[in-house]
């Protein structure tokens, strides 16, 4: 009888675009703008994530984010370092300052300075270029994604001269990094030759990276640098997350997204339930004749059942694809880096699917349980 | 209707079958629906056999109560009081998907409107049963497409229901109502939707399958035309039967 289910959706070509375009529809939609939401607000804390030989993240005690962490003494770095469980500790800054080009044209980029002697911190991919090339005199480098928005449809050149507060940068690499959460340029270059690229201030640093003397034990490190510093510390994954939160609670983008999203879900599940329902209804008739020619009513209930879990599965299939088609084309669009298919938004979306599904099939499938096979022998 | 047609003789209401035990039995019959001031009596004490070997004719005007009648034998339908037996076993001790199993394997239905499904060709449709009966589809459409060759169906066995005539899916729906051999045919108005020709194409071939003694025919019908084909005229008036007519000539004439 699973076949007969299989024909009975398939025969009628319209009614099953219809339901499989419901679905598909309602996959695109929710699958895309989940991965595109992950993706932006990977984007805010993705220089976190990028710093990988570093695990703990110390900073001024109030700050929230990392866009907006105060300078804090040197002597911090010093306290750091006096705590029994930090192996070694290093210096960063995070800012933002304005580059102006050849041209006259100018760039607000983001300025990372890196410890002179460890370049910790540093970008781990080069395209272009190498890190030792960091210790020449004004020496920078660039994320592939800012120099095409620095220097758009020109090929990679080391070597290019720009000015960072009136003085003189030079580019020595171009590195692979993720995208920010705005689509500045992210420049890279040594503390100490920061100092000339920022305006004069009485504190450079705003960030120390540590390592903790024993290789897993980050959090109880970063309890112990707080207790005797009164700085934050945070492992990595804290305070990638403490970012993340910041944006998601004082921006407007989970709220468009999740209406979007939820809109996707409602749309899909409307189209899909109604879609499906309704030709439940219509096929009334057929499964009253099944049920006065013997199928039982559990049968009925895997007919309708298998009917829903393939339409949902074509439908989810072609929407992933779409989906991931849609990722595919625009991977190479610098503006849209770092959005991609998330894994998890597409398992997500595939038990929402279900969900949809076997909710429409279950009201659909009360009517068939609740219909008296008697029913066959009324005419008309 | 029933005094238009010309009746051979009367008998009571129950009649017994000289060649053994009756088909079906029903004593007593009761069916209501509804409750109190809208309970509606559909079936009034009704009492009746049916004999294998015949084609039984059930008439009467709308509302009379012959479809619930034929429901309940059918097993479609619980009777509110009396009892139903088909071929000796009583419809009242099987509950749920015992009841369910021997509708799949002992009734065969043929419906007014065919409810043949649309999207399966006429030899898928004439399987159906056997798939119910958990055959394997390649077998039960193989044995199909033998039974529409005995309904004059042969060369149609791919046809969709729409590619094909009234009379035509009625025929695939006789096949279906065969193909798994049921004991009872159940006919509800098969000629209803039919022309003249065809509707007496579809009686012609229901009486031949009445021919087998293994086997009971019930036709319900208000079409006169087809009056000529029932061994018995079994008519039906608010509910209660009016009157039980046999006709001995067309049991020589089908013979």
């Amino acid at each position: 009888m699973n076949w007969v289910a299989w024909r009975m959706l398939v025969g009628d070509t319209t009614k099953y675009f219809g339901l499989v375009f419901g679905i598909s529809f309602a996959t695109l939609l929710m699958t895309q703008q989940i991965s595109i939401f992950v993706g932006i607000m990977k984007r805010t804390a993705s220089q976190v994530l990028d710093v990988r030989d570093a695990p703990i993240w110390i900073m001024d005690a109030k700050t929230r984010f990392i866009d907006e962490a105060p300078a804090i003494p040197d002597t911090d770095l010093m306290r750091v370092r006096s705590v029994p469980q930090v192996a070694w500790a290093v210096k960063l800054y995070k800012g933002q300052v304005t580059a102006r080009l050849e041209s006259g044209d100018f760039r607000a980029v983001i300025l990372f300075g890196l410890d002179d002697s460890t370049l910790v911190g540093a970008p781990s991919e080069m395209l272009a270029g190498s890190l030792s090339d960091l210790n020449q005199p004004d020496a920078v480098i660039i994320d592939k994604a800012g120099y095409e928005y620095m220097w758009p449809d020109q090929p990679l050149q080391l070597g290019r001269e720009f000015e960072l507060n009136d003085r003189r940068a030079r580019l020595v690499g171009v590195c692979k990094a993720s995208a920010p959460f705005t689509t500045l340029p992210v420049l890279y270059s040594r503390f100490s030759t920061v100092r000339g690229f920022v305006p004069r201030q009485r504190n450079l640093m705003n960030f120390i990276l540590a390592q903790p003397r024993e290789e897993n034990n980050a959090q109880a490190t970063c309890s112990a640098i707080t207790d005797q510093t009164g700085l934050a510390a945070y492992t990595r994954n804290e305070f990638f997350w403490k970012t993340v939160g910041y944006f998601l609670s004082t921006t407007g983008i989970p709220v468009n997204f999740g209406i979007t999203i939820g809109l996707g879900f409602l749309v899909g599940a409307a189209v899909t339930a109604q879609t499906f329902y309704l030709f439940t209804i219509e096929n009334l008739k057929q499964f009253g004749a099944l049920k006065a020619m013997g199928v039982t009513n559990s049968r009925i209930l895997l007919m309708v059942g298998l009917q829903a879990l393939l339409v949902g599965f074509v439908g989810y299939g072609i929407g992933i694809g779409l989906t991931a088609g849609f990722f595919e084309v625009t991977k190479n669009i610098t503006h849209l880096a770092g959005l991609y298919l998330q894994p998890l938004a597409a398992i997500g979306v595939g038990i929402a699917v279900i969900v949809i599904i076997l909710l429409s099939a279950i009201v659909a499938s009360i009517k068939v349980l609740v219909l008296e096979p008697a029913v066959v022998f009324r005419g008309g | 209707m029933s005094q238009n047609i010309a009746l051979n003789s009367v008998t009571p209401a129950t009649t017994t079958n000289p060649n053994g035990p009756p088909a079906v039995r029903c004593v007593n019959l009761t069916k209501e629906f509804g409750r109190g001031d809208t309970r509606i009596t559909a079936v009034n004490q009704v009492t009746c056999d049916v004999n294998p070997g015949e084609m039984t004719l059930l008439i009467g005007p709308s509302g009379c109560g012959k479809t619930t009648l034929i429901s309940i034998i059918a097993g479609l339908l619980n009777p509110t009081s009396g009892e139903v037996s088909v071929f000796g076993q009583s419809l009242d001790q099987l509950r749920g998907s015992r009841l369910v199993q021997f509708r799949a394997r002992n009734i065969g239905f043929v419906f007014q409107q065919y409810n043949l499904m649309p999207t399966l060709n006429a030899a898928e449709n004439a399987a159906v049963p056997l798939l119910i009966a958990g055959e394997y589809r390649r077998r039960a459409v193989a044995a199909a497409e033998q039974v529409l060759e005995s309904v004059g169906l042969a060369e149609r066995s791919k046809s969709l229901p729409s590619q094909l005539s009234g009379g035509q899916q009625q025929r695939v729906a006789i096949a279906r109502a065969l193909i798994h051999q049921p004991r009872i045919l159940v006919c509800d108005e098969p000629t209803a939707a039919l022309d003249t020709q065809s509707g007496r194409n579809v009686m012609e071939l229901l009486a031949r399958v009445a021919i087998d003694p293994r086997r009971a025919v019930i036709v319900v019908t208000h079409d006169a035309r087809v009056y000529q084909f029932g061994q018995r005229v079994i008519s039906m008036s608010d509910g209660r039967i009016e009157s039980i007519v046999n006709h001995p000539e067309n049991v020589k004439g089908h013979q």
